[in-house]
């Protein structure tokens, strides 16, 4: 790939793409996150520029919103579902063993890059509780020995 | 027709449903079965589940499918006509008591069709409601036929949606907008994504008969990011219904023009709340403003704008089919139709159902869901999710009714119900739905962003051994200020599940406080953590966690705590591969 296709990534395309229309803040900045994974503050820098949205509103928005990162996420993503069937079925332990084992707590990334650990509001298999989702792998029914060896076996790979 | 179908919503998705459709594509290729996808037929707790006809009008539903048990299943049912009476779950072994007492309007279809088809569904009778609208009806007529119905907001609220429709209708301007909301947040509710994944066209058929009714020609879906199969399929779904000509200009030769953008949402709860909903759609912070005006008069750009759910939405295209009067004959008094529930927590069959209104809590439990989860007692049902309350076991006869309900403490709500046994701590359960709203808190009101705060610390407080004997009062007292002095629907019902657990269970939150208990062995803190000689076998695997040498014993030997130096972590219940370690 040389430098030129390189910079022609769907963000671009989308800025481009821009037409003056109200309400295209938020797509855009969806666009920027799944093209870098995050939403850095140059890509809200370049935002504010076409749409002439002031960069201290972008981040007001990027802020409010649970969906958006201001930091990029670690190589393995897991998602613990927070829901209540996961709550009411014990997902505390799971937590306590991913938060033991990783040395992180929710919203953080380990120092090697590996894994980052958030906290979802539900993944919609409620009947599979306790469940976490790894990259998109859903795991369910855990226990905290199987915790363990999920992760034992992600880090074999 | 001979074909497999194998359930594909994000419940069979995360059961490995993909695995066991691919095992079914190399298998039948040289078969004249025809492999299908389908929705959510509602039996999580059954995923993944397959159904296998054989043309001719016999349908066998199998549960718990994995592509080990593929072969099999070809072998013996789709070559030699002998279905596997052990794995079925359906057909002549069907579960006693799941559909029986179910009625399925707003899930006809679901699981039923491929909602990747616009020809199966229009196969079902779809679009049919939108010709005889366009072509028969008057607006007003539509109107008029919805409120017979008696249908009220599936969202949460339950207002009327025949007069919604009808203020929209009369405000004055010629731009009007239809908004669905599929930003469905509630924990442990997950009806409008079944809905969306498994029958987007009825949904988008609903929307299309309410623009025609109050005047509107544009639409926005805002749906949760978090459920990326959905869009899918509803960007699947408009394009179809653009390609036939149920969307765009002149539609069905009527002159009726309308178009269905889709706005994904970007992970706020309060979105949910109809003004938050429409500035995220314009693309501000998702904040609640004053009402009035209201959506109807001045809503999304300053246009009239009607909002419905999508469960709402999903009724629309049978009442009009079948009559107001065909959907009033379900129900009570006072609420009509059927409802959705989503099932979760401690009960034996989880997953979706949809029942008349007017059964009973005990019913739907005991009868449709088989009970609960290892015969264990039933202790309460938390209704209405964040916003809701929990009703207790001793109300378990309260009909399925707005009113009722309301009488409870809790809210009808949007559909989930999760189901508590005796293992489920009161105080914990109303911490965790009040953790929820405070963080979702916009932080426009006071009383929501400071109040909710506040009585999270009361909580913690209390679940972690420190609870003063004034703390329940507080909590009350804050609870009744909270919802006065609140704008949105967010703020005025986040006290709910702390309101509710002290009206119900008062004496778990003074167990906590005075005894320094937690009844249920939830509250860690109050925990005592034992070993059981007997289940230990010495091997050390708890010793070497403990981060403060509590655990002492010689190897191959029982251990046991020395509580002075427990700090009740818990971590040597979660590396114990015994099970000996002990709550109590």
């Amino acid at each position: 790939m040389d430098a030129t296709t390189q910079e022609f990534k769907p963000f671009n395309i989308d800025l481009w793409k821009y037409d003056g229309h109200a309400g295209a803040l938020i797509p855009l900045l969806q666009s920027a996150q799944d093209t870098y994974g995050y939403v850095s503050e140059r890509a809200m820098d370049y935002i504010s520029q076409v749409t002439g949205i002031p960069s201290a509103e972008i981040y007001g928005v990027v802020t409010f919103y649970a969906q958006f990162r201001t930091k990029p996420l670690g190589e393995i993503v897991i998602k613990v579902c927070n829901g209540t069937a996961c709550h009411v079925n014990g997902v505390k332990e799971i937590a306590n063993t991913l938060k033991d084992e990783l040395g992180i707590d929710y919203e953080e990334t380990t120092n090697d890059g590996k894994f980052s650990m958030v906290s979802v509001a539900c993944l919609g298999c409620c009947s599979l509780a306790p469940v976490m989702m790894v990259n998109n792998e859903t795991f369910g029914r855990l226990t905290p020995q199987k915790t363990r060896k999920v992760l034992r076996d992600l880090r074999r790979k | 027709m001979k074909t497999v179908m194998v359930g594909l919503a994000t419940c069979g998705i995360s059961a490995g449903g993909e695995r066991v459709y691919k095992a079914f594509q190399d298998e039948l290729q040289n078969t004249d079965f025809v492999l299908k996808e389908t929705g959510c037929i509602g039996m999580c707790y059954r995923e993944v589940l397959v159904s296998v006809a054989n043309g001719n009008g016999t349908n066998y539903l199998y549960g718990e499918v994995t592509p080990d048990r593929v072969k099999r299943i070809i072998t013996e049912h789709v070559m030699d006509d002998k279905p596997i009476d052990e794995w079925l779950v359906s057909g002549e072994n069907r579960e006693i008591g799941f559909f029986e007492k179910q009625h399925r309007i707003v899930l006809r279809n679901c699981g039923v069709i491929d909602p990747g088809s616009l020809e199966e569904y229009v196969v079902a009778g779809g679009y049919q409601a939108l010709e005889k609208a366009l072509k028969t009806m008057t607006p007003e007529q539509v109107i008029d036929e919805v409120s017979k119905s008696g249908l009220r907001g599936r969202g949460g609220a339950g207002f009327p949606t025949g007069r919604k429709w009808s203020l929209t209708r009369a405000s004055k301007g010629t731009k009007k907008y239809i908004i669905c909301n599929a930003d469905e947040g509630d924990p442990g509710a997950f009806m409008d994504r079944s809905v969306l994944e498994g029958d987007p066209h009825a949904v988008m058929e609903g929307m299309m008969i309410a623009a025609y009714a109050i005047g509107a020609d544009e639409a926005y879906i805002y749906c949760r990011a978090e459920y990326p199969k959905a869009i899918a399929r509803l960007r699947q779904a408009i394009m179809q219904a653009r390609k036939a000509g149920f969307l765009g200009e002149n539609i069905l030769s009527s002159g009726f023009k309308f178009e269905i953008k889709i706005k994904e949402g970007a992970g706020a709860f309060v979105c949910g709340e109809e003004t938050a909903l429409m500035a995220s759609i314009e693309g501000h912070r998702g904040m609640p403003r004053f009402r009035p005006p209201f959506p109807a008069q001045s809503g999304l750009w300053g246009k009239p704008t009607n909002i419905n759910n999508v469960e709402t939405f999903a009724n629309i295209p049978w009442i009009v089919l079948n009559g107001g009067g065909a959907f009033a004959a379900f129900g009570t008094d006072d609420s009509k139709g059927t409802k959705v529930f989503a099932m979760a927590g401690k009960v034996k069959r989880t997953g979706l159902v949809e029942v008349p209104m007017g059964l009973t809590i005990n019913e739907i439990i005991f009868e449709v869901c088989g009970g609960i989860t290892n015969d264990k007692k039933f202790k309460a049902v938390q209704m209405g999710g964040p916003s809701g309350g929990c009703i207790p076991a001793g109300l378990g006869e309260t009909k399925i009714d707005y009113q009722q309900i309301n009488k409870t403490g809790a809210i009808m709500g949007s559909g989930g119900m999760v189901v508590m046994d005796e293992t489920t701590c009161m105080v914990d359960v109303a911490k965790f739905f009040l953790a929820f709203t405070q963080v979702e808190s916009c932080g426009k009101c006071t009383f929501c962003r400071i109040g909710t705060k506040r009585m999270l610390e009361i909580l913690e407080r209390i679940t972690s051994g420190e609870g003063k004997e004034e703390d329940i009062d507080t909590l009350a007292q804050l609870g009744e200020q909270i919802k006065i002095a609140t704008l949105c629907g967010l703020g005025q019902s986040a006290p709910n599940p702390v309101l509710t657990t002290i009206r119900y269970f008062r004496d778990e939150y003074e167990a906590h406080i005075r005894n320094k208990k937690c009844p249920a062995h939830v509250c860690t803190p109050l925990l005592t953590y034992l070993i059981d000689a007997e289940k230990c076998n010495g091997c050390t695997l708890c010793v070497r966690s403990c981060p403060t040498n509590a655990i002492v014993g010689e190897k191959k030997q029982a251990h046991f705590i020395n509580q002075d130096l427990c700090i009740k972590c818990g971590k040597c219940f979660t590396v114990c591969n015994q099970g000996a370690i002990i709550k109590d």
